[in-house]
């Protein structure tokens, strides 16, 4: 018997399992993808917002503000990449400066650092500002992560500290028992005390399985974005937004960590839950929206398209709620933008509101010490990288030429505890095929590392999920 | 620090002739810096016949004609040293790479060539809309895993672009017995050379659709099926004109790009058309010392090309090193009208050539040289091919006539 399933290890089933994980406690997390943070929190803009955008008395407000203030000593602790580069709402013209002087009127309200400025201290500070922006709302406080490595490093914890994790699980059926509920799965089945349901976009299913009337639907809301290369002269170094429509926080400009530029995203419901097809339609109106707030964007620069679909509610706001018929079934459903900055303080909020009030919470005995983020060769002195190598002549053997990534550190991330699986983990565990040549050069040889290290045939390596094999059979 | 007079970045065709001009010159600390266990470069993965013509007289396949460059390095003292990424350079000439065998290394080369080779515009690149699964590969990276690990990547395959290596794969496939359903192209002309579209297309008897391009990709977790549509004069897709075939694969051959990222790093002017980097008659960079070579600096339709181009970079490393006179008065020189690009950019006053591309097919056709609006030269055609590379010589004499700038450009014969 477990105490805790997690279905779903999305960043808001990560974040809980790290959190849970502090206590006595036994915990299995499901995922039916063959990696952790591979639906929304793969596909997102990668913002922590600064809380500035919710409506007032929102579960949306109150997580984000709270989130956003958790996210930068958390990051510290496992090492993980935040930059708080800081964000423009930009308005053009009298009527988007209403509402701009709004959203500055709730940051106040909220305690969010913000400036009102002009489009000549706009510009001043960032030089390819579109002429028709005439004034701009600034928010310092908003930062930059990558979702998936912060994921990635709260779930190699959570295993640390004893988490079971299921990849490739899908839950088919979940029964209520006497003492907790039976969750059959694509592998088996497990009995647990409490379950919470991080399902993303199919939360509403999922709690469809143990009451028949949930009180919320999910739309998936596909967004697409455009991926440049890192440029030399960046077009931005901050993060760009329009002023909010009843859409959403509209198309953007974001920095990445690794200094790509995303460009996005657009919000399309659509009916097939898992299509995360690119389309001409959107991308298009990525390109045309965009040159609202910028010029000078150079879009032969572009190396990737990609879209993901987030978990759009009925009721507008995160559900967060233990289910009316079914006691110790906890429900994070609907966690949409501003998801990724609130999740620290969604799984706070679940722990303090439900879970503490089904289980007893007792500290763990001589807790392991943190699990930090892979420290790469390229944050290393030249004497420390050397040292390196010559523990292991595979740290000199750089496999990936865009990102210049060794094989060492392919087979470290390979190893760690969270498991990689795929072409895709590695990619989003150090960048290889993420690059100018989009894995050209180095996927053959990832394919070789990763095949060599799971003892598989090279036609068995996938790049995502079961099926979607590269090889397919010797000549 | 490791000081070396002549750094090679890349062991293919165009380092390794660069290598042996240079040590004909006299050059004798020769370093080549080589990423992959083996020298040869991309020419490994092009087990086909049909390189060499040119520079051997004689048909051979592209591991023959890496094993003939490295072979003729044999006697003398190049060091070759595989295994070895390049990292990053200063404009200083201080390379750092990192290789198994001797980890993290600094170099001071006196000079250095680039002879890195190029990649393939890749998906992302063209923005194709429709799924992200399996089955989506690069006519280059399925050449690799077809010829070096032995792997096929599909058994129903539509090609998009008429590139070379789309060309190539496309009989290579078949000939493993994969069923090539089409090769589509957007232009209204194929970018790969006429005798490839013959041996590889035509005599297998797979379909060229010229002015289409790919406007769906089907597939949840490996490709199902592409859609095909033609395209108008702007490019653009024609709705109800849509061909769906049901394939496994689809093998990109979209165009190749210099791989230079270092010399942009440090800071070599890139043309914005070659995408590589702005040179002399001597390979020369616009970095002091730093040359570059073969499809690095533009991307060549044949190995001979890169092979001659490399023997040109080897000798002006190697004019350079040992301080040989050097013109100091020079032009520059431009494309335009339907010429793409012209190579060099920079002409000192000596007898050389200039390499040129057309944007679309021409014939009956005469190539100007022009100096302001003063023509020094004028050359008749009859016919132009995007996919063909053309030479026009220049002699000293020549340049000495010139005032101004020089401009190439080709119009109409009459």
């Amino acid at each position: 018997m477990k105490d805790v399933v997690i279905i779903g290890a999305g960043i808001i089933g990560c974040f809980l399992a790290y959190d849970l994980s502090k206590y006595d406690l036994k915990i299995a997390v499901v995922e039916k993808n063959m990696d952790v943070a591979s639906g929304a929190t793969k596909a997102n803009s990668a913002i922590v917002h600064s809380g500035h955008d919710p409506k007032d008395g929102t579960l949306k407000a109150l997580l984000n503000v709270r989130g956003s203030r958790m996210y930068e000593q958390i990051c510290k602790d496992l090492n993980c990449h935040y930059e708080k580069i800081g964000a423009y709402v930009l308005a053009c013209g009298a009527e988007e400066e209403d509402t701009l002087l709004q959203l500055a009127k709730q940051a106040e309200n909220r305690n969010i650092p913000f400036e009102v400025h002009t489009h000549q201290e706009i510009v001043s500070r960032e030089q390819n500002i579109s002429d028709e922006v005439t004034k701009g709302l600034w928010l310092p406080s908003t930062a930059i992560i990558t979702p998936w490595e912060v994921s990635c490093v709260l779930m190699d914890n959570a295993i640390e500290r004893g988490t079971e994790l299921h990849l490739n699980t899908e839950v088919t059926s979940i029964e209520k028992m006497n003492h907790g509920y039976r969750i059959v799965t694509s592998k088996g089945e497990m009995m647990s005390k409490v379950v919470i349901n991080c399902a993303g976009v199919h939360a509403d299913e999922v709690t469809a399985m143990v009451n028949p009337h949930p009180g919320f639907t999910i739309t998936a809301r596909r967004g697409e974005y455009f991926v440049l290369d890192h440029l030399k002269d960046p077009v931005v170094s901050i993060i760009l937004f329009p002023v909010p429509s009843s859409k959403g926080k509209g198309v953007l400009l974001v920095p990445t960590i690794h200094h790509n530029l995303l460009l996005g995203p657009t919000s399309d419901p659509i009916d097939e839950k898992e299509n995360v097809d690119s389309t001409k339609e959107g991308l298009a109106e990525v390109r045309e929206k965009m040159h609202k707030l910028i010029k000078n964007v150079p879009m032969n620069q572009v190396v990737r398209t990609f879209s993901g679909n987030r978990p759009s509610g009925s009721t507008h706001d995160f559900v967060l709620e233990e289910d009316d018929l079914n006691p110790g079934f906890l429900i994070c459903g609907a966690i949409e933008s501003p998801g990724i900055a609130s999740a620290p303080a969604i799984s706070e909020y679940m722990i303090e509101h439900f879970v503490s009030k089904r289980l007893q919470l007792l500290n763990k005995n001589n807790l392991p010490a943190l699990v930090l983020r892979q420290r790469l060769l390229s944050e290393m002195s030249d004497t420390e990288r050397n040292d390196k190598i010559s523990k292991d002549s595979r740290y000199g053997k750089i496999v990936c030429r865009c990102e210049q990534i060794s094989e060492g550190e392919i087979v470290e991330a390979i190893h760690r505890n969270t498991p990689v699986l795929t072409l895709g983990a590695v990619k989003r565990r150090l960048r290889p095929g993420m690059g100018r040549c989009q894995g050209g050069f180095c996927e053959p040889l990832v394919l070789k590392i990763l095949a060599r290290e799971l003892k598989l045939s090279l036609n068995e390596i996938v790049l995502e999920e079961a099926g979607s094999n590269v090889l397919l059979e010797k000549r | 620090m490791k000081t070396v007079d002549l750094v090679i970045v890349g062991a293919g065709a165009g380092g390794l002739s660069a290598a042996l001009a240079a040590w004909n010159a006299g050059i004798r600390d020769i370093l080549i810096l080589e990423k992959e266990n083996d020298t040869g470069g991309i020419l490994n993965q092009c087990i086909h016949t049909g390189f060499g013509l040119h520079t051997f007289k004689e048909e051979l396949s592209g591991p023959e004609y890496a094993e003939r460059c490295a072979m003729m390095l044999k006697d003398t003292d190049v060091n070759i040293q595989c295994g070895t990424m390049v990292l990053s350079m200063t404009k200083d000439k201080i390379l750092t790479c990192s290789s198994a065998e001797h980890g993290l290394e600094k170099i001071q080369a006196r000079a250095v060539v680039f002879a890195s080779g190029c990649r393939e515009r890749s998906r992302g690149a063209i923005q194709i809309p429709g799924s992200r699964c399996a089955g989506i590969l690069t006519a280059g990276t399925a050449q690799r895993y077809l010829n070096i690990d032995g792997w096929m990547c599909g058994k129903r395959v539509l090609i998009l672009g008429s590139g070379d290596i789309g060309l190539i794969m496309a009989r290579r496939m078949t000939l493993e017995g994969a069923k090539v359903v089409a090769v589509a192209e957007l232009m209204p002309y194929s970018n790969g050379l006429p005798r490839n579209i013959k041996q590889c297309l035509d005599d297998f008897g797979i379909p060229l659709y010229l002015s289409h391009t790919i406007t769906q990709i089907e597939g949840k977790h490996r490709v199902s099926a592409a859609v095909l549509s033609q395209v108008d004069e702007h490019l653009q897709p024609i709705k109800n004109t849509e061909k769906r075939f049901e394939v496994d694969a689809v093998l990109l051959s979209v165009g190749l790009i210099p791989e230079n990222t270092i010399l942009e790093e440090a800071g070599a002017l890139i043309h914005p058309k070659t995408r590589g980097p702005v040179v002399d008659e001597q390979c020369m960079t616009s970095l002091d010392g730093v040359f570059a070579c073969g499809n690095s600096l533009h991307v060549h339709d044949l190995v001979d090309f890169v092979y001659a181009e490399g023997q040109r970079c080897g000798q002006g490393a190697a004019a350079y090193l040992t301080q040989s006179l050097k013109q100091e008065k020079c032009v520059q020189v431009g494309a335009a009208g339907n010429v793409s690009y012209v190579l060099p950019q920079i002409l000192h006053f000596c007898d050389a050539k200039l390499f040129f591309r057309v944007k679309t097919p021409m014939k009956n056709c005469a190539v100007v040289l022009k100096s302001g609006t003063k023509e020094l030269k004028k050359m008749k055609k009859i016919s132009l091919l995007p996919s063909v590379m053309e030479e026009i010589t220049v002699t000293k004499e020549l340049l000495e006539q010139c005032e101004d700038d020089l401009t190439l450009e080709v119009t109409s014969w009459n």
